[in-house]
């Protein structure tokens, strides 16, 4: 059974081979028809091999294949290793699950565009890159499928590439993204170095070996925490997320909020083992995830950009996740990881159906009451608002308590981790409302001669089923307070070591309470949002002139990018020109310069010898003729 | 008295080449050869070879030299323009090419003659006469002999051909 | 014999020298032309003297070869110089540069 896990991988492969290097023979049609059924593929064969994982007893689900062996240089020695386990196969089921669906949309989306079929190459690529990644137990390869989709996430953002702020936009993505993977290689040099091998499944068995040398855990974790950083969005390397807005709209919902900006968080995930014995790094997970969660938030709240809302949203969220991640409790960032997978793509992709509709206007003051013209697009979106403002029944309000409860146990009573978190989740429910509100409510604002309209049934389906996804995904984690098993929980635990499940024997009542609370405060926050958009929209401009100074640090994202266009780029441009006209006109360019120069000028002294005069050759011989004769003589 | 008039006559022989080489006008330089090459015969008689010397005159100093003036007088050829300056370096040279060449000729002279006997083989009478000439030619020098009158007919076509049409 | 080998050969070696520098300094092709008969005449010498002080007439036979041969290169020579001179009223062949490029 395990030998069918290659498949897995293989599928998107051929997809991308074959849109590619064929695609110039395929209709538009034929090249969105065979991503769309390679993704299908490797679905299918994800499915029906975690029934096959689900037969088996809890301690052994653990599938492997080992396909060949990548790079054997020495002791290092790279296996290309398959390993489907509780952990990867949740990751395996959103990726190609959701993928697919946004495979679909994109048929929808993307129609009439000149580059479809390299679109569909780039996004197969992608799949498969990102099935790499976290079906690898080898660090290499999986840091192979992590740079890969840093690969396609460039050539995706900047997939309108003759529009320069997109180019520009992509690069900046891959360069802040190198900043983490620098820190990622280190860490698995020191790793090989330690424990001399890279599988991740030895290490996490190797790892209690070494828990005395907290300073050794400590760099390696939190240089891993570094490249998880750069590639989730974290505070200070979240810049790029924003500007990543600039792909297509599903491509922001594939790669930009359900997949690859989770890498991090399954890459710590992963190494569970590892981290757990470092608490430093930990509490540093923590306080980071923390600090992006609550940040990202107070800026989505004055964007007007529909995606960008949802991007800053997207930010925040992974910030919950990582909160999770440093509270100990894995299972409940994965959890979060997986609800969020499913109402984030549900938003990105319903936010694609209205810029679809609007004839590309993605400024969310431009638009309003919608909800007449696309009722479908009004219904999921609503879905996946309340979802992820945590509103009871719906996905994201059994992850985020989960994440709430974590951080309120973890600090073993209120803590400011817990409260930030609260604080966040009240700012999560009143953005998304608000642009809810803005986009869907109020009066219409958007220019005479527009004909907002419904997307066609291939974009809804996949939105109708994501929309059921957003509320079906949370009952699988539904917790004992509630009456539920926490199916997701003791199905992950065997990899997720002892802190992951054991959290919930806590105090059932205090469990409830906070449930309480949030929602308390998620639908305070919608009410507020409800206040200030419908109710009285007068209030906005009120309050932006009220408090000038937060609306304008708000509304310019704190002003972030100046910052280190200011202290970063600046100073690196200046050093650039200085070496470019210092040492590389004046120095290098000189010696190489004169070099030449100095060739030339021996070149023309000699040539003086090569007159193109006879005369001057014959006398050349007849010197010649006169040594050889001398030559002759004196022996 | 024939070593007097030997040196008498190489003296004149190498003051009239140098002449020939040293002169401006094409003309005097071709009359000074045609006397060179009058000069050289008598040296080939008095080295006993009377029929070289008859032909140095009939070939060179008559036909050949002939030719030269008719060239020179066809086109019409004045005085060389005097260099535009006679530099340093083209001094030195010519006074360098002088000196290697010479000295090497003069070392060869000197050393290489060093073994040779210092007196002269006897000879038969009649040494350098026609006869003993002719009889090696038609005999033992047949295809050489045979062969340069090829290469004078092929010349006589090559120059007519040459001098004849405009290339 | 009249004079001694030595003799004549020195004389055979200052008329080839002042034939070469007649070849390597002159300008007029004419003038170099004849310079090479100089140089031809002075191996002419050399040998007319070999011949006598060896007392064999071969040295002579090739004067007589080498006379028809320059008989048949003046001949060409000439030729060439006239047709050079017909299509770049020179003989200075400082300026005949033809081949060079």
């Amino acid at each position: 059974m395990s030998e069918l896990l290659y498949l897995i991988v293989l599928f998107p492969l051929i997809g991308f081979l074959v849109n590619g290097l064929l695609g110039r023979w395929l209709t538009e049609r034929q090249s969105g028809l065979v991503a769309s059924l390679t993704v299908a593929g490797s679905f299918l064969i994800s499915a029906w091999l975690l029934l096959g994982l689900l037969t088996l007893p809890e301690q052994t689900r653990r599938l492997t294949q080992t396909l060949f062996t990548w790079i054997p240089v020495g002791e290092l020695q790279v296996h290309v290793t398959y390993v489907l386990d509780p952990l990867s196969a949740v990751m395996v089921l959103v990726i190609t699950g959701v993928g697919l669906l946004i495979h679909i949309y994109s048929i929808g989306y993307m129609r009439g565009d000149p580059g479809v079929r390299r679109y569909f190459a780039y996004l197969n690529l992608f799949m498969f890159m990102m099935l790499n990644l976290v079906l690898s137990d080898n660090l290499v390869v999986l840091f192979l499928g992590w740079e890969g989709v840093g690969l396609c996430s460039y050539l995706l953002i900047g997939f309108w590439f003759s529009d320069e702020s997109k180019a520009r936009a992509g690069m900046k993505a891959f360069i802040v993204n190198r900043i983490g993977d620098a820190a990622f290689i280190i860490a698995m040099i020191m790793l090989f170095d330690r424990f001399g091998t890279l599988s991740m499944g030895d290490i996490a068995w190797l790892a209690p070996g070494v828990s005395g040398d907290t300073q050794l855990l400590t760099t390696i974790t939190m240089l891993l925490f570094i490249g998880a950083v750069g590639k989730s969005a974290q505070v200070p390397l979240y810049v790029w997320l924003p500007d990543a807005m600039a792909g297509p709209t599903p491509v922001s919902a594939l790669i930009h909020a359900a997949t690859m900006v989770t890498a991090g968080v399954y890459l710590i995930a992963r190494n569970a083992a590892l981290f757990s014995l470092a608490p430093v790094t930990m509490a540093t997970i923590a306080i980071v995830g923390v600090i992006t969660a609550l940040f990202a938030a107070t800026i989505a709240v004055t964007q007007n950009d529909i995606k960008k809302v949802l991007a800053y949203s997207t930010i925040s969220q992974l910030g919950y996740m990582f909160m999770a991640l440093g509270t100990g409790a894995f299972g409940a960032a994965v959890f979060h990881l997986m609800t969020h997978a499913f109402f984030k793509a549900l938003l990105f992709l319903g936010a694609g159906s209205v810029i679809h509709g609007m004839g590309d206007e993605q400024d969310m003051r431009k638009m309003g009451n919608l909800r007449h013209s696309m009722p479908i697009t009004f219904g999921v979106m609503l879905v996946g608002v309340l979802a992820i403002s945590g509103i009871p029944g719906l996905s994201g309000f059994f992850s985020k308590d989960e994440i709430l409860w974590a951080a309120f146990e973890h600090g073993g009573g209120v803590n400011l981790i817990y409260l930030a978190g609260l604080l966040t989740a009240g700012l999560t429910a009143f953005y998304m409302s608000r642009m809810l509100f803005l986009t869907f409510f109020g009066q219409s604002r958007w220019a005479d001669g527009k004909q907002p309209h419904e997307a066609p049934s291939v974009m809804t389906v996949p939105l109708i089923i994501l929309a059921f996804l957003a509320i079906a995904g949370g009952y699988l984690g539904v917790p004992e307070a509630l009456g539920g098993h926490n199916l997701l929980h003791h199905f992950l635990s065997p990899v997720l070591s002892a802190t992951a499940a054991g959290g919930h024997m806590a105090n059932e009542a205090v469990e409830m309470l906070l449930m309480l609370i949030s929602v308390g405060v998620a639908g305070s926050g919608i009410y507020l949002a409800f206040r200030i958009y419908i109710d009285k929209p007068e209030t906005a401009v009120t309050l932006q002139e009220k408090f000038p100074l937060l609306h304008r640090l708000s509304a310019n994202k704190f002003y972030v990018d100046e910052l280190y266009r200011a202290i970063i780029i600046r100073p690196f441009e200046m050093v650039s020109e200085l070496f470019w006209k210092g040492l590389d006109v004046k120095i290098i360019d000189a010696a190489v310069n004169g070099a030449g120069r100095a060739l030339s000028n021996i070149g023309g002294a000699v040539r003086m010898i090569q007159t193109g005069r006879l005369q001057h050759y014959a006398s050349m011989l007849l010197l010649g003729v006169a040594f050889i004769l001398i030559m002759i003589m004196a022996s | 008295m024939t070593s007097i008039l030997f040196y008498m006559f190489a003296s004149l022989l190498i003051g009239s080449s140098l002449f020939v080489v040293l002169n401006r006008n094409p003309i005097y330089s071709v009359v000074m050869l045609v006397f060179a090459f009058a000069n050289l015969a008598a040296l080939y008689f008095l080295l006993e070879a009377y029929f070289i010397g008859i032909l140095q005159i009939l070939v060179y100093a008559g036909a050949i030299m002939v030719l030269f003036l008719f060239v020179v007088m066809l086109l019409n050829v004045g005085p060389d323009r005097a260099r535009p300056q006679w530099a340093a370096m083209d001094r030195w040279w010519f006074g360098g090419m002088v000196g290697v060449v010479g000295l090497t000729l003069l070392a060869l002279v000197t050393r290489g003659m060093g073994p040779l006997r210092s007196s002269a083989a006897d000879i038969d009478d009649g040494f350098g006469e026609i006869a003993p000439l002719a009889t090696d030619l038609f005999s033992r020098y047949l295809l050489p002999f045979e062969t340069a009158a090829l290469l004078l007919t092929v010349a006589l076509i090559g120059t007519v051909f040459l001098a004849k049409r405009r290339i | 014999m009249v004079v001694p080998i030595h003799h004549v050969i020195a004389i055979a070696a200052i008329l080839f020298t002042i034939g070469v520098m007649g070849v390597l300094f002159r300008r007029n092709a004419i003038i170099v032309f004849m310079s090479v008969e100089i140089m031809l005449n002075a191996v002419n010498l050399a040998f007319v003297g070999f011949s006598r002080f060896h007392g064999n007439i071969d040295g002579q036979i090739f004067v007589f070869f080498i006379m028809t041969l320059a008989a048949a290169e003046v001949a060409v020579g000439l030729a060439i110089i006239i047709s050079l001179f017909r299509n770049l009223s020179t003989t200075d062949i400082s300026e005949i540069n033809r081949l060079k490029y």
